[in-house]
């Protein structure tokens, strides 16, 4: 704690103790806690169920892969929800990438690295564009979030049927399927489950402990007390939801290499499963709360429970279900706590 | 006659069909403690926003140090050393009382990290703590957020990050409205261990009795204009209340 304060001008900090609360006691009153300790027990309860095939390596490859895409998205839409916004377009931006990226490696041609490239950087091209074209609108026009994304939802979808005459794009590169899509990093970790940790933890950082992330917090917390201390609230709006675009073209970019195919049918839930698991990891829908490692949480839950559900033997239509619970269980926790803490 | 620090010239502000300011004059001198009083709807809320870079004026001059200035932003007027502790506190009430107090004026960290835009928390709340300490604000936790905390200490908080950061001015929008006895008292110090530390103090306030007891001028605003400017020692209450419901109407020049 105190390797930090190195300033000179500052000696007489070094024997004043910070009233800080203790490591044990920030962690049992965080916010992404007990969230964290659902998702735990939820992982004993199907391990003492069914501990050889829950627990097996190839099971857990299988969870989260499954949940990786739905994770790059929730990454965007945890900066977005804490700035007290919303964006409904991420699964149709998701589709609109995958489907012009698709395009753009068919019309270059070939089987190696440079046309993926070119397919990444079109996927995040396009999510980057209609990222700005929310936040513009946002931030300058000051049209609500829901309106806006809830219109680029269905432009994107729109464009994407437009653009493929409602026919899914088949032709990806073998070697991007064989690579991103299926491989595994030291033959044990899907590609895609690093791709999304990786971009998860970058953000996660930038959210806990730079100055956008701190913006992000201030702008969601009180905009106008945000734009009288001088922060940049329009541009940094902006910013957040083309991040969330952004990251919308990756996932889409990973939805193309791991199915090969651009399932444009495949994605009308996305945007609420990303917004649920944002919520469900303690991420206040009212801004200036939240956390990736919730987020985290947030993903895995319904992934561990879809997962569990099939092995147990249970169906696993009350999967669904179960995590519509669970959605409002977490907010309902959140309220309560709030409430004891913030009266006074 | 020394030149004024900051001195507004027949400001003018409508919002809509209303006109809140029209034709306002105001002066700050160096180092005093000067009161905005009015009646509500007089004007002074809008008149120090418009000081402090939130509204922006449809018409009139502002001179600081003599030098005619635009104050588009709060960062024009954060730039002039000018501070304003706002009516609704202006406080994001999930961030903690030191990132409230840096709000817009982040730490980085040494070095590298600091270049990739990474926050010195560490050095914030220590900084922090110190600037309540010297304020004599008290909080139990440094660490925690705003919304968990009383209005006495949220209104100190405030107060706080704008004498920390002004250099020539701090206004405060009706500092005390919200404050018990203590923390009025409290405040009321503040205000004269700012001016005695040579800023000037502009002070909105209802409250006659703490008027007279902090203010050096009064300065009263009426229908959106200034009708009278009074030095404390040579007015009475009665003379301000006159003013400010109209039984004086001219812009005395009570030097």
């Amino acid at each position: 704690m105190s390797d930090v304060t190195t300033k000179a001008d500052e000696p007489e900090l070094e024997d004043e103790q910070p009233r800080r609360a203790p490591f044990w006691q920030r962690l049992v009153a965080g916010s992404s806690t007990p969230i964290g300790l659902i998702l735990v027990a939820l992982i004993v309860v199907f391990s003492v169920m069914e501990s050889d095939a829950f627990l097996d390596s190839a099971n857990a490859r299988n969870i989260a892969t499954d949940a990786a895409v739905l994770l790059v998205l929730a990454t965007g839409m945890t900066y977005v929800i804490i700035t007290a916004g919303i964006d409904l377009s991420v699964g149709a931006v998701l589709v609109f990438s995958g489907v012009v990226s698709a395009k753009a490696m068919n019309a270059v041609g070939g089987d190696n690295w440079g046309v993926i490239f070119v397919g990444l950087g079109v996927a995040l091209a396009g999510g980057l564009a209609w990222g700005l074209i929310n936040g513009f609108l946002i931030a300058k026009a000051k049209i609500p979030a829901f309106v806006v994304t809830l219109g680029t939802l269905g432009m994107a979808l729109g464009a994407s049927l437009v653009i493929t005459g409602g026919v899914d794009q088949r032709e990806v590169p073998f070697k991007l399927i064989t690579t991103i899509g299926t491989g595994r990093a030291f033959e044990q970790i899907p590609w895609l489950v690093v791709i999304a940790f990786a971009v998860a933890i970058v953000f996660g950082v930038i959210l806990a402990a730079t100055r956008f992330g701190r913006y992000t917090y201030a702008v969601g917390s009180n905009e106008e007390a945000a734009r009288r201390a001088g922060i940049p609230v329009d541009r940094h709006l902006i910013k957040v939801y083309a991040l969330a675009g952004t990251l919308a073209g990756l996932a889409g970019f990973l939805s193309l290499a791991r199915f090969s195919t651009t399932t444009i049918g495949g994605h009308d839930t996305d945007n609420l499963a990303a917004i649920a698991a944002v919520v469900i990891g303690g991420t206040s829908l009212f801004g200036g709360i939240g956390t990736l490692l919730g987020s985290v949480f947030g993903v895995f839950i319904p992934a561990v429970l879809e997962n569990g559900f099939v092995i147990v033997g249970v169906n696993p239509f009350w999967q669904e279900i179960a995590v519509g619970a669970v959605l409002v269980g977490a907010v309902y926790l959140d309220q309560l706590r709030r409430r004891s803490q913030y009266q006074r | 006659m020394p030149e004024p620090l900051l001195e507004a010239r027949g400001i003018v502000k409508s919002f809509g069909r209303v006109r809140a300011l029209r034709g306002a004059n105001f002066t700050v001198n160096e180092g005093e403690v000067v009161a905005l009083v009015g009646d509500n709807g007089a004007g002074k809320s809008t008149l120090v926003k418009t000081l402090a870079g939130v509204h922006q004026p449809d018409a009139g001059e502002i001179f600081f140090e003599g030098r005619p200035v635009e104050i588009h932003s709060p960062l024009d007027a954060r730039r002039l050393g000018i501070e304003t502790v706002y009516q609704d506190l202006a406080l994001a009430a999930e961030l903690d009382a030191g990132a409230n107090m840096f709000l817009g004026r982040e730490v980085l960290r040494p070095g590298l990290l600091g270049k990739f835009g990474f926050i010195d928390k560490q050095a914030m709340r220590a900084r922090s703590r110190d600037a309540f300490a010297n304020l004599g604000v008290a909080l139990q936790d440094t660490a925690a957020p705003v919304a968990t905390m009383s209005g006495g200490q949220r209104q100190g908080i405030a107060v706080s990050r704008a004498v920390t950061w002004a250099s020539k001015v701090v206004f405060m929008d009706e500092p005390t409205a919200a404050l018990g006895v203590v923390q009025t008292r409290n405040v009321l110090d503040l205000i004269a261990r700012v001016r005695d530390q040579g800023l000037a103090v502009v002070l909105i306030s209802h409250n006659m009795p703490e008027v007279f007891e902090v203010a050096d001028r009064i300065e009263v605003l009426r229908l959106g204009e200034r009708v009278a400017q009074l030095r404390r020692s040579d007015v009475t209450m009665e003379d301000v209340v006159g003013a400010m419901t109209g039984a004086i109407t001219h812009d005395g020049e009570a030097r």
